[in-house]
């Protein structure tokens, strides 16, 4: 005869088997019971060949559903085997409990369930690629159209839909953004400051900063900031309304929802986004003085001559010009991704991260493309 | 009385991807029915309504209304069929960044050549019909969850409708708001003589306002029933549709 006994708190569980029974007995008040033993006992038993499964809960006193795992567990082993298990003469409400989880109402099946050869799933990959790709690129023609149907005043776009948006990315971003770009300011002034010294050279951490802000990283700073600011808010309204089925409701009252939600955000982010990258060059540049005045001594005037003698126009404009293209791709990462969000809460969030993610990216790929336009153009 | 079709639907088979949601579906909504589209959670019915809307393709099948199938109609022919037809969302799905009578506007000043003055007097009376008078320049954010039912409803009716869609009209609402939404979509049927299809699972609605419908089994991805579901209480046609009309009472019918 094979024995096995697990003890708990204030109880145990006996696992014996004899002449092809198994008996299981439970006694005293058992809780949060470590079952694992006892079931693979139990599983080894009936799979052995025993002919029957006793459950003994006559000594049994209070119990959780630790017990009651056990216990299914028994069941379901003996049903497998084909062996017998008696539960009548369980405690009733446990026995209800044990019919509950053994009715089986429909077999789970789910989108996307099946099983895929390497092929297969290969084909599937490609397939759902160019799907994606074909997608984007129609988005960003719809919205190029609808930018023309807007100039030919051809457009539904709400004005005040416009105002709202340029106010938020506007005004409201202007004390972050001169926030963030004199400390920018600062930092690289610091950095440089403390490598040109050793030559004596600290007065050009005036033209470092100047050149280094205008030319391109004011445009990062505010385009890195807008992505999380305004492009994750405009996903995050977009995919909400995805799932209160507004989008629905413009779809099936024919109003387009470029005219309607992308466009108005769209035109806002372009429209500020030259002007912020402005504010951030400038506000660098003091981040960048205030370094150079207060903590190297340069004269304040000595530092401005050389800061104007670096100001180069070009640098200025391809700045700018950054600031422009990564007001189109926040916009469009955002909006895409809000109108492709599923339909549950957890989408939008799914939705809000890709926009900034996706965002960030395309931003620093556009970087990329720029700076080499602008070497073979000498710029 | 002679019937006339409003919809009909011919050997439909919805779904996402590889996943078949209802297979072969027939029916017909008669002009001035108000027929319902019954089954558990899940079984599609929210999916229906959306290729009934032309908003979901089917993966087969046609959805004629009056004498279009909108599953191969040009976007302008379905544009056509959208203004005839209004629907309520399951959850009112109005704009939150607009006034009541602004969301009511909408499709007024997008399809009609009324003046503005003429637009905001005509969404006064629309929110009036469903009883919001003066509630014209709340915001979605100030008004209750049955009240914004309203509102949706007063959207959809501001083309003057021949075919109203409802998903789940009664969906969380205590149980006063769902029956006096029950009691005016009634007598936007009576009054206004429009065909509605109304999506629901909640019996006292199915029961006081239904009078044709389909129930579809999710399990078997089918239609399993169909008639007035007055009729179909006294004579179920299989266990599932007994069960569904009797919140659960499967164990009479086996005696029956
Ligand atoms: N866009 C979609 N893509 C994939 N599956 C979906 C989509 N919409 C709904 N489903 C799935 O289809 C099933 C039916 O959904 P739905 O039509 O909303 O049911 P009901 O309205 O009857 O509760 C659900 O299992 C849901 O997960
Ligand atoms: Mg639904």
């Amino acid at each position: 005869m094979n024995k096995r006994t697990t003890n708990n708190k204030n109880g145990t569980v006996f696992v014996t088997q004899k002449n092809g029974i198994v008996k299981v007995m439970f006694s005293g008040n058992i809780a949060e019971l470590d079952g694992g033993e006892v079931v693979a006992e139990i599983r080894k038993y009936s799979a052995k060949g025993a002919e029957q499964i006793l459950l003994d809960t006559e000594k049994l006193g209070s119990w959780d559903s630790s017990v009651l795992l056990v216990v299914f567990e028994a069941v379901k082993s003996a049903k497998e085997n084909n062996i017998e298990c008696d539960i009548s003469n369980l405690p009733e409400n446990m026995q209800q409990l044990v019919h509950l989880a053994l009715a089986v109402n429909r077999k789970p099946t789910r989108a996307g369930d099946g099983s895929y050869d390497v092929f297969e799933t290969l084909g599937r990959i490609t397939i759902d690629t160019v799907q994606k790709v074909t997608k984007v690129l129609a988005f960003i023609g719809d919205s190029f159209s609808a930018i023309g149907r807007f100039f030919a005043g051809r457009s539904i776009t709400r004005s005040i839909d416009f105002y709202a948006a340029l106010s938020d990315c506007g005004p409201k971003a202007l004390g972050i953004i001169s926030l963030i770009s004199f400390l920018v300011g600062l930092i690289l002034a610091f950095v440089g400051a403390v490598q040109l010294r050793e030559f004596g050279a600290q007065i050009y951490v005036a033209s470092l900063v100047t050149i280094g802000m205008c030319r391109i990283m004011g445009a990062i700073m505010v385009g890195i900031i807008m992505a999380g600011r305004t492009g994750s808010a405009y996903a995050a309204t977009i995919g909400t309304m995805q799932v209160n089925e507004e989008l629905d409701a413009l779809q099936t009252m024919g109003l387009s929802r470029m005219d309607f939600l992308v466009l108005p955000r769209l035109l806002a982010l372009v429209l500020a986004m030259p002007i912020l990258t402005m504010l951030a060059d400038f506000m660098g540049m003091l981040g960048g003085a205030f370094v150079g005045v207060f903590m190297l001594d340069i004269p304040y005037q000595e530092y401005w001559r050389f800061a104007v003698r670096a100001f180069k126009i070009g640098n200025f404009l391809v700045g700018i010009f950054h600031g422009i293209c990564f007001g189109f791709i926040i916009a469009l990462c955002g909006c895409y991704q809000g109108l492709n969000c599923g339909r549950n809460a957890d989408s939008v969030g799914v939705a809000t991260t890709k926009s900034v993610v996706s965002a960030v990216v395309y931003m620093i790929v556009a970087t990329g493309i720029i700076t080499v336009i602008c070497q073979e153009l000498g710029i | 009385m002679s019937e006339q079709v409003q919809i009909n639907v011919e050997n439909l088979t919805i779904g996402y991807g590889d996943f078949v949601l209802l297979k072969d579906a027939d029916y017909q909504v008669n002009k001035g029915d108000i027929f319902i589209i019954m089954g558990g959670s899940g079984c599609g019915k929210s999916s229906m309504l959306r290729v009934l809307t032309g908003l979901v393709k089917p993966k087969k099948g046609k959805v004629i209304i009056g004498d279009t199938d909108i599953t191969s109609a040009s976007d302008s022919e379905i544009q056509q069929i959208r203004e005839k037809s209004g629907i309520l969302y399951q959850s009112g799905a109005l704009f939150s960044s607009m006034t009541l009578a602004e969301n009511i506007a909408l499709p007024l000043q997008q399809y009609t050549d009324y003046s503005e003055k003429t637009i905001k007097e005509l969404a006064g009376l629309k929110l009036s019909l469903v009883g919001l008078a003066g509630f014209d320049d709340f915001y979605p954010s100030e008004i209750s969850g049955g009240m914004k039912k309203r509102a949706g409803l007063a959207r959809a009716l501001a083309l003057d409708p021949e075919i109203v869609y409802f998903d789940e009209p009664s969906a969380g609402l205590d149980p006063i708001s769902s029956k006096n939404l029950d009691d005016l979509i009634i007598e936007l049927n009576r009054s206004l003589g429009t065909t509605i299809v109304v999506v629901t699972h909640e019996l006292s609605s199915i029961f006081s306002i239904g009078n044709n419908s389909i129930f579809l089994d999710g399990a078997k991805k089918q239609i399993t029933a169909r008639g007035n579901p007055r009729e179909l209480l006294k004579n179920p046609p299989n266990r599932e549709v007994y069960e569904f009309l009797t919140r659960g009472g499967g164990n009479q019918y086996a005696e029956k």
